[in-house]
């Protein structure tokens, strides 16, 4: 059973800024303390998510909501384990899968198939597992020929079609999910939303950040609401929805 | 536009009747043991190591990438160095007065020496930060960012290499069994150079001088370093050339390639830092590898 628990975890950005980021700033501090010493100690933290408690157990498609710079994307990428908490603790059981920039890990010098692989690399995959599914990524993506050709040469739409088939051919037991953007003509749109209706079933947790209220309700069945990097309220999906509409000035 | 295919699916959470709030610790949760960041550290070391298909890849995507739309593509590395070698054996050989046969094979293994230890050291300062994309993105074992950048380096000295053949097939040099000695050797340098990297790659994602600090040192290593010229020549005041780690690596690659074995010394040092070098490191590691994407 996967599950995602937080347990009063605080992220607190260091903002190194010209002075204290420099070598000379910080040997200056060790050898002559005080004055400097209050130079260098007086750097500023930004504390992003400040002692937020979560559990989100198997089965749980939770919703993100939240004015801009709330902390829903630091969040997520606590939940990916890209940070790691100042203070707190993070519990997670289950394989993740992050999809929150939809063209991470490409190269647009090589062609689309070296990226299929690449990527697939990225998520954990092995080359040969990668292989056994080009086929069936190569056939979602409709690119044909243009598979063989240096991604360069791809519309933006096209980056976003090989991408999202990549992301998407594995069975993930956790997806987190950062803001779709579904950039593709109609027919494709469609389909990605049927490739990504089943993905999200295969994945026992989803945890979606994002500001459409009507997709949220399409998706989820939980939220959280955060607010200046401390959660709100947490619970059904309407619930939660309503009181963050009913704040929102 | 269609409806997601049988969305929701019936078996939502469980917790939903219960009136819970997601939004808190359950009262029954009993926290799992925290591993130590020792054994962190050595999950992210080996964890890293078993993702090599990940990291050989992306080591021949970077080559590719230097040399892409190019004729030769990384042949290019075999050419540069070849008429570096080319022009500057017979020059110095002229300047020092010794025979072009002795001096241009040990010219050229020092050059292609130096070549692999200083990118090493430099593309080991930007080994981090320039994967700061991945590291914000995914979590992947860091070491993954160090094991690539050293197979990249290795292959790049695979195509150097070919420079040394060749010159050692016109002069004729064959080092015999001795110059089997040369594997333990570049495994060694090999392993000193994987520490060397992750201490430099972390401490310069931090204090974003160190890089130019290890580039204007690299300069006068250059010089101290015998590639040019022979430790012999130094007489009495050997030590100078002895103080100098590059030094050891040096020999323990060159001597055996030329028909000679590297000196004891050689060995201890290369052990040695070796040792200590990995000790710091790790320790290093533990203790700030959880802080490293605040640092990028």
């Amino acid at each position: 059973m996967s599950s995602i628990v937080f347990d009063a975890v605080t992220i607190e950005f260091p903002l190194y800024q010209g002075g204290s980021r420099s070598l000379k700033k910080s040997l200056l501090w060790r050898g002559t303390g005080g004055k400097v010493a209050h130079d260098a100690s007086n750097r500023i933290n930004i504390e992003a998510v400040k002692d937020v408690s979560l559990s989100i157990q198997h089965g749980d498609r939770v919703g993100l909501v939240g004015p801009n710079g709330a902390g829903k994307t630091t969040l997520l990428r606590v939940m990916a384990g890209v940070y790691e908490p100042t203070r707190g603790h993070v519990y997670v059981d289950g394989h993740i899968c992050p999809l929150f920039d939809v063209g991470f890990g490409m190269d647009l010098d090589a062609t689309g198939y070296d990226n299929i692989l690449l990527r697939g690399l990225y998520l954990g995959l092995k080359v040969e597992e990668i292989r056994g599914k080009v086929a069936e990524i190569a056939e979602f993506t409709e690119l044909g020929a243009y598979l063989d050709m240096p991604m360069r040469t791809y519309s933006s739409g096209m980056i976003m079609r090989l991408a999202f088939a990549v992301s998407t051919c594995i069975a993930p037991e956790i997806l987190l999910m950062d803001e779709w953007i579904m950039a593709g003509d109609a027919h494709f749109l469609d389909k990605a939303r049927r490739r990504l209706a089943e993905f999200v079933n295969r994945s026992s947790i989803l945890v979606l950040a994002s500001h459409s209220d009507q997709l949220m309700r399409e998706w989820c069945n939980k939220a959280i609401y955060m607010n200046a990097g401390a959660v709100r309220g947490g619970g059904p999906i309407d619930q939660v929805l309503d009181q963050y509409l009913a704040d929102a000035p | 536009m269609s409806q997601p295919a049988a969305y929701p699916p019936a078996s939502l959470g469980q917790t939903e009747a219960a009136g819970f709030d997601i939004a808190k610790l359950p009262a029954d949760f009993v926290p799992p043991p925290i591993p130590s960041e020792t054994r962190l550290a050595a999950d992210d070391l080996i964890g890293g190591l078993k993702r090599w298909e990940l990291w050989r890849v992306l080591a021949w995507q970077d080559i590719r990438q230097r040399y892409r739309r190019s004729m030769l593509g990384p042949l290019w590395i075999t050419l540069s160095m070849g008429v570096m070698i080319g022009a500057m054996g017979p020059l110095y050989s002229a300047l020092f007065h010794v025979p072009l046969a002795d001096y241009l094979p040990y010219l050229s293994l020092g050059l292609l020496i130096w070549g692999l230890v200083s990118t090493l050291v430099t593309d080991g300062c930007i080994c981090l930060t320039s994967a700061e994309a991945l590291i914000k993105q995914v979590r992947v074992p860091l070491s993954i960012h160090v094991f690539r950048t050293l197979t990249r380096n290795i292959m790049i000295f695979g195509h150097n290499i070919v420079v040394y053949i060749v010159v050692a097939l016109i002069f004729r040099i064959w080092p015999g069994a001795t110059g089997l000695l040369v594997i333990p050797g570049f495994i060694l340098l090999a392993l000193n150079a994987t520490w060397i990297m992750l201490l430099l790659g972390m401490l310069c994602a931090r204090f974003r001088d160190i890089g130019m600090l290890i580039g204007s040192l690299l300069q006068v290593v250059f010089f101290l370093s015998p590639i040019f010229w022979r430790p012999e020549a130094l007489g009495n005041r050997v030590i100078l050339a002895e103080i100098n780690p590059v030094f050891h690596f040096m020999q323990l690659i060159r001597s055996p390639l030329l028909g000679q074995a590297p000196s004891t010394s050689n060995w201890l040092v290369a052990i040695g830092l070796l040792i200590v070098g990995w000790g710091f490191t790790f320790a290093f590691f533990a203790r700030f590898r959880r802080r490293l994407a605040y640092w990028l």
